[in-house]
């Protein structure tokens, strides 16, 4: 194992690493564990300081697992049919099904792994979200997997090199020997992990898919995730996968930050109420299905309307039907003063809440089932929980559509080596986590798959460079 | 502005930050898992005075939300539950302080803990000095009794139950306030248990509300038992050395036989086991503090923790050497300072971290109440 360390973390450039890993997220620490643990000197460059190290891994919750029996942190059983079912329902067949049978097959070893490194799941049975069964939660979210998993690394010899910038990967011919950072340090490797991210903090990239609508999303997750090393790997030759369009958005309170929301900014009141756009129309049915298995496409939606805007109008009965917000509602005693704070137009505000009103059935609505509870004569309908917006005072929260991840990325095969245009494999660079989850999501999402795709392929990425090194 | 405004400033300025910081929270719960603070934030949507009293009360201060938050600085949303919770705790028990005028003792505590400690210790020895003739006090005394040559004992003991009085009674109006403001309900006999077993085994000082936690962080980030055991010592090394003063009074009343007793009877074996205890509980609780990460340490009020642990290891400490030194010449200046330290540890009880105990145990009660009744 490398062990003079403190030498070489400050002068990293000066040494030959076995394994560098781009980005101290999950699928990186996941890598490079697996490579220190064969007995290779790993460094792990993050874009970030410590405290916001790790990407979008700091937001995240869980992982989606398969298992075949009750686990201590997963209810019942989740098998590869099920599992392999809803991902082919939510990608609708867009996916590279080799890698999707190996990602799942590969869930399963992935809560022991994890545990036996330091990361502490809920129990089964805990919690808030009915997730239990399929999904296992990290105990403190993301940002303390990652604390475990950092700490883990660090007492295995893994260098870690904060507040640095990879701008290129020096490539020639699909073979990497190593990296430029932003401020002119080459760092040499024999291996290259690449596991940085998507790009969905870089507007200009999202306006080349989205249009100029993209200016207006609010990216959720860090603002590091600008793609840069995804570009490098692209204008080197690598072959890109999935759609430049296509992402994980939600509807998002407007007046969250640019930057870093993270999960509190989203709201989960739609189904209780309208939502209007900025002409003051609604313009999708509120209550097609529990907002679990919906609010993903809310994002689209929105950066669908005019100005990326839009406002779900609830009354006091609906607002005390769903989560709290992190940010209070605007409130009005009428549906004009409310339209007024909200910068809409308050006679077509009130016409479209009333003309909703007319439409909706008597009788109380049941929100823990499809109540069928619909409006009759609306265009569009609301099929599900139409309760008239009747009760004073009246709740607004202005939406935005709020970007996840993205999709495109680079393909990979099931050793995690990056293919190159013309279909071979390279000699030493691998991909693991968003930057290649457009390999498995080609579209829509499971809760949890990300980090399982990230967990999955981070491993496969360090193993396989470890083998390829003689190690282990 | 006088004291009593800045007081009630601090007070309003310390329930808006928790508020605030519980609203983002309530949006978030990935820290559900940690502690009975969470859950409890989860059966609210709004938070009033009363609701931060009590949740800043549950939170037994472990830290291990703060390494865990995405929301922490430097992210703008600037979440720091502990620290927050900490400085809100602090304002609750001036609030809720009886008598209230003596609310200020609270703040620059450190300063209180030492000025009622060089009252004690005045006390002891000018009483000494006062009712027996010097050269008794530098006297070997052996046998039945031999503490009772150099103060008497209804002296003795009917100092410390004078102040008694006065300290229950703080603490019956301190709780009963407590629980009016915060809208506490009597959960019946269950919830009684499980605030007892909650007490019992620190189980919400452990990372980990599954009660078998994997520790909570001490230097770092890293998880550590270390707190939850100096201060199962502490704990129960005080209830010891509260058993041996009960088995003593029962000696000295019901069997008449006066102090001091044998090495291997029952009021001195359990207080040198209790004052071992003690020592090496609070010397522990002292460290673990001062390795906290600096961002959660409550810094506006280490000064009260750290006095309040001071004090607990010297009346143990003191106690120890008493006995070490009984047969000795030495024995009226121990008794005299261990009484001094005994003194001033009930003197400045209702005034001290020792409040905690109470608010802490009135919370646990309360959680439990709630939570059996939502899981209905």
């Amino acid at each position: 194992m490398y062990t003079n360390l403190d030498n070489d973390l400050s002068h990293p450039h000066l040494h030959l690493w076995d394994v560098l890993v781009i980005g101290a997220g999950n699928a990186g620490l996941c890598a490079a564990i697996t490579a220190a643990e064969a007995g290779c000197s790993v460094l792990v460059i993050e874009v970030a300081g410590r405290d916001m190290r790790g990407g979008n891994t700091r937001h995240t919750r869980n992982l989606r697992a398969m298992h075949e029996e009750p686990t201590d942190v997963l209810t019942d059983a989740y098998s590869f049919e099920e599992y392999y079912d809803d991902l082919m329902r939510v990608t609708r067949g867009i996916t590279n099904e080799k890698l999707a049978s190996l990602t799942l097959e590969k869930s399963a070893e992935l809560t022991s792994w994890l545990g036996a490194r330091g990361v502490r799941f809920q129990p089964a049975l805990s919690g808030t979200l009915n997730l239990g069964r399929t999904n296992a939660f990290f105990l403190g979210g993301g940002r303390a997997l990652l604390n475990s998993l950092c700490r883990h690394a660090e007492g295995l010899g893994v260098g870690f090199l904060y507040e640095a910038e990879v701008t290129t990967l020096r490539m020639e011919d699909g073979y990497c020997d190593g990296v430029t950072l932003a401020d002119g340090r080459e760092l040499q490797a024999k291996k290259v992990i690449t596991t940085a991210g998507g790009f969905e903090a870089n507007l200009d990239w999202l306006a080349e898919g989205w249009g100029e609508a993209a200016r207006n999303f609010l990216v959720r997750g860090t603002p590091h995730n600008t793609g840069t090393v995804l570009r490098s790997l692209l204008d080197h030759g690598a072959r890109p996968v999935g759609a430049l369009d296509q992402c994980h958005a939600v509807a998002i309170d407007a007046r969250a930050p640019k930057f870093d929301g993270g999960i509190a900014s989203r709201i989960d009141g739609v189904p209780f109420g309208i939502v209007l756009n900025r002409d003051a129309e609604r313009f999708y049915d509120e209550g097609e299905d529990f907002w679990p298995k919906r609010y993903a496409i809310w994002g689209r939606l929105v950066a669908a309307q005019p100005d990326q805007i839009a406002y779900a109008i609830l009354d006091s009965v609906g607002v005390d039907r769903f989560m709290p917000s992190v940010f209070t509602p605007i409130r009005e005693d009428s549906i004009e003063g409310l339209a007024a704070k909200l910068e809409l137009d308050p006679a077509a505000t009130r016409a479209a809440v009333d003309a909703f009103n007319a439409a909706c059935p008597p009788g109380p609505i049941d929100q823990s089932v499809l109540d069928g509870c619909g409006t009759s004569g609306l265009s569009p309908e609301k099929t599900n929980w139409a309760a008239p917006i009747a009760k004073p005072p009246f709740y607004g929260f202005p939406l935005r559509p709020g970007i996840t991840f993205t999709y495109m990325g680079v393909e990979v095969n099931e050793s995690a080596q990056i293919l190159m245009q013309d279909g071979r494999p390279s000699a030493n660079l691998f991909a693991a986590g968003e930057i290649m989850a457009g390999n498995v999501l080609g579209q829509g999402y499971l809760a949890g798959i990300g980090m399982t795709i990230g967990a999955v392929f981070g491993r496969i990425a360090g193993a396989e460079a470890a083998r390829q090194l003689n190690r282990g | 502005m006088d004291d009593l405004n800045l007081a009630r400033l601090a007070s309003a300025e310390s329930h808006e930050e928790t508020a605030r910081i519980m609203q983002i929270c309530n949006a978030c719960r990935y820290c559900e898992g940690f502690c009975a603070v969470f859950p409890a934030m989860e059966r609210r949507r709004l938070f009033d005075v009363g609701d931060t009293a009590f949740l800043a009360n549950l939170c037994h201060h472990c830290g291990a939300c703060y390494h865990a938050c995405q929301y922490a600085p430097p992210h703008e949303f600037a979440v720091n539950v502990p620290h927050t919770l900490a400085e809100r705790r602090a304002a609750s028990w001036r609030e809720f302080a009886w008598p209230g005028p003596l609310a200020g003792l609270f703040d620059r505590n450190g300063l209180v803990v030492a000025m009622a400690t060089t009252i004690g210790l005045a006390l002891a020895i000018g009483l000494m000095l006062a009712m027996i003739a010097p050269h008794l006090f530098w006297g070997v005394h052996l046998g039945e009794g031999a503490f009772y040559v150099l103060m008497p004992h209804t002296v003795m003991a009917g100092i410390p139950l004078g102040i008694s009085a006065f300290v229950i009674l703080s603490f019956i109006i301190g709780w009963r306030r407590y629980w009016r403001a915060t809208g506490a309900r009597w959960g019946g006999l269950p919830a009684l248990s499980d605030a007892l077993r909650a007490t019992a085994t620190m189980r919400n000082l452990g990372g980990d509300n599954s009660g078998n936690g994997g520790g909570c962080p001490g230097a770092d980030d890293r998880g550590s038992l270390a707190r939850r055991h100096y201060h199962h010592l502490t704990f129960y090394g005080f209830m010891l050395c509260f058993a041996a003063t009960s088995t003593g009074t029962l000696y000295h009343y019901v069997l008449g036989r006066e102090a001091p007793y044998g090495y291997f009877e029952l009021p001195v074996v359990l207080g040198t086991v209790g004052g071992v205890m003690l020592c090496v509980g609070t010397a522990g609780l002292w460290r673990e503090k001062r390795r906290m990460e600096p961002a959660v340490r409550p810094l506006s009020r280490l000064g009260m923790d750290y006095a309040f642990i001071w004090l607990l290891f010297w009346v143990s400490a003191t106690g120890l050497i008493l006995l070490a030194v009984r047969e000795t010449g030495f024995m009226g200046l121990a008794l005299a300072v261990h009484l001094g330290v005994v003194y001033a540890f009930f003197l400045v009880l209702p005034f001290s971290k020792f409040v905690h105990a109470i608010y802490r145990f009135a919370a646990l009660l309360a959680d439990a109440g709630e939570a059996r009744r939502s899981a209905m």
